[in-house]
């Protein structure tokens, strides 16, 4: 076994010395320091974004409340506008109703006096109509000439009693 | 078939069959140095060290180079890399061990990149040599021993006596403690030792089979090796892994004292 060559162990033990110490001191002084300085800025960068993420959605969060509270007041806003105006057209058309229906209940009076006067001046010709038949019937029939007052105080009886 | 022993390697002859699974186990010295009557001899392990130790640097200072918010491949390599030592001293010795990450950091990347480029045909595997691992296994054991004396002081003693055990088992489990106490870099360094070696001597063997057995019988082999080659990057991780997190626990007995 090569292994178990005394003669080779000294420079072996040397050079393994001198070899670990170059080693150790590259590690310690240049790689190991380069490494963690990396490792540590991102670190701090990844804590840092988390920060800002942190801040920025709080930040977020109190707009959306105030967009809420906005959102909200407007709609008040608007729904008291409606009643309002609502309220105000209501009025309005009651008004405009009750005006028109008083103007409707004129109109029907006046129809109705209309009306009614209409019927007196028909009833009175009919009266006057059937006198007159009354006295030309009566006259070709007795050849009796009736006077005026007696024929109309006839006519009136009869209607009187067709009535 | 006649067997010849020649060093450390059975080469058997006779039908073309040539194996030799330690050879590539072999220390060359590339260049021969000797200060003050020690052999420091420029090898072809010290050279597969300075590789490591230049692929390690070169890999995490060249990929982290763009220093991305958003990584890419090799930066996540990295630092998956980096987090993967920190997670695991912090979840085994707490925030106590962070001053002791770039030795942890540095053991597993060092033992980690041994393995893995011991993986590629015709290198080097540093990790193979018990006289490494155990070189290796003995800092840890060193560096926990003077941290837990440093800040417990003769405390650190009460490491052997767990508390709450009954006084009449004492004389049995304090000779025990201490055994398994310096029995830690022995069982530290042949595990990582043997897993590496065994692994590539059975490469290497198979390997034999199929040149061997050349092309009537030298896909079973083949087929063996491609199966063995992805069990041994497992092992290479896994190793690694193992150490670190035996040395992460030694530390955490060390800085803590609880048993």
């Amino acid at each position: 076994m090569p292994q178990l060559n005394f003669v080779d162990f000294p420079p072996q033990l040397v050079w393994l010395a001198i070899s670990f110490v170059i080693l150790y001191i590259a590690m310690a002084k240049v790689a190991i320091p380069r490494i963690s300085e990396v490792l540590e800025g991102r670190q701090d960068r990844i804590a840092r974004d988390l920060d800002e993420a942190k801040r920025l959605s709080e930040e977020s969060d109190k707009a959306k409340a105030e967009y809420e509270a906005a959102l909200e007041e407007a709609r008040a806003k608007a729904h008291g506008m409606v009643s309002e105006l609502k309220a105000t057209l209501t009025k309005e058309q009651d008004a405009s109703r009750v005006d028109l229906e008083a103007k409707l209940a004129e109109k029907a009076q006046a129809a109705e006096k209309s009306i009614a006067d209409a019927k007196e001046t028909a009833l009175s010709n009919v009266r006057n109509i059937a006198g007159e038949a009354a006295k030309a019937a009566v006259s070709r029939l007795v050849s009796l000439e009736v006077s005026d007052a007696d024929l109309s105080a006839a006519v009136e009886a009869s209607a009187k009693g067709s009535a | 078939m006649k067997q010849i022993q020649t060093g450390y390697s059975i080469v058997a002859e006779g039908q073309g069959l040539h194996i030799d699974p330690m050879g590539q186990f072999q220390i060359k010295r590339l260049v021969e140095m000797n200060v003050g009557g020690i052999d420091v001899s420029f090898t072809n392990s010290s050279l597969f060290m300075l590789i490591v130790v230049a692929s390690i640097t070169v890999f995490l200072t060249w990929s982290m180079r763009g220093r991305a918010m958003v990584p890419g491949r090799m930066q996540s390599m990295a630092e998956l890399s980096y987090e993967f030592i920190a997670n695991m001293l912090k979840d085994n010795v707490g925030s106590e061990g962070r001053k002791f990450f770039p030795f942890i950091f540095s053991i597993f990347m060092f033992v980690l990149f041994c393995n893995l480029i011991g993986m590629v045909p015709y290198t080097f595997t540093v990790t193979s040599h018990i006289v490494v691992t155990f070189g290796l296994a003995m800092t840890v054991f060193l560096v926990v021993t003077i941290v837990g004396i440093v800040r417990h002081g003769f405390k650190f003693l009460t490491l052997f006596a767990p508390s709450g055990v009954p006084m009449f088992l004492m004389p049995i489990l304090v000779p025990i403690e201490i055994i398994s106490y310096f029995v830690r870099p022995i069982s530290l360094s042949v595990r990582l030792f043997a897993n590496m070696m065994a692994g590539h001597a059975l490469l290497k063997v198979f390997g034999a089979f199929v040149v061997g057995l050349s092309w009537w019988g030298g896909w079973l082999p083949l087929t063996f090796i491609i199966g063995l080659t992805g069990l041994e990057f497992l092992v290479a991780f896994l190793q690694a892994y193992v150490f670190a997190i035996l040395s992460c626990l030694y530390l955490n007995d060390a800085i803590n004292l609880h048993h």
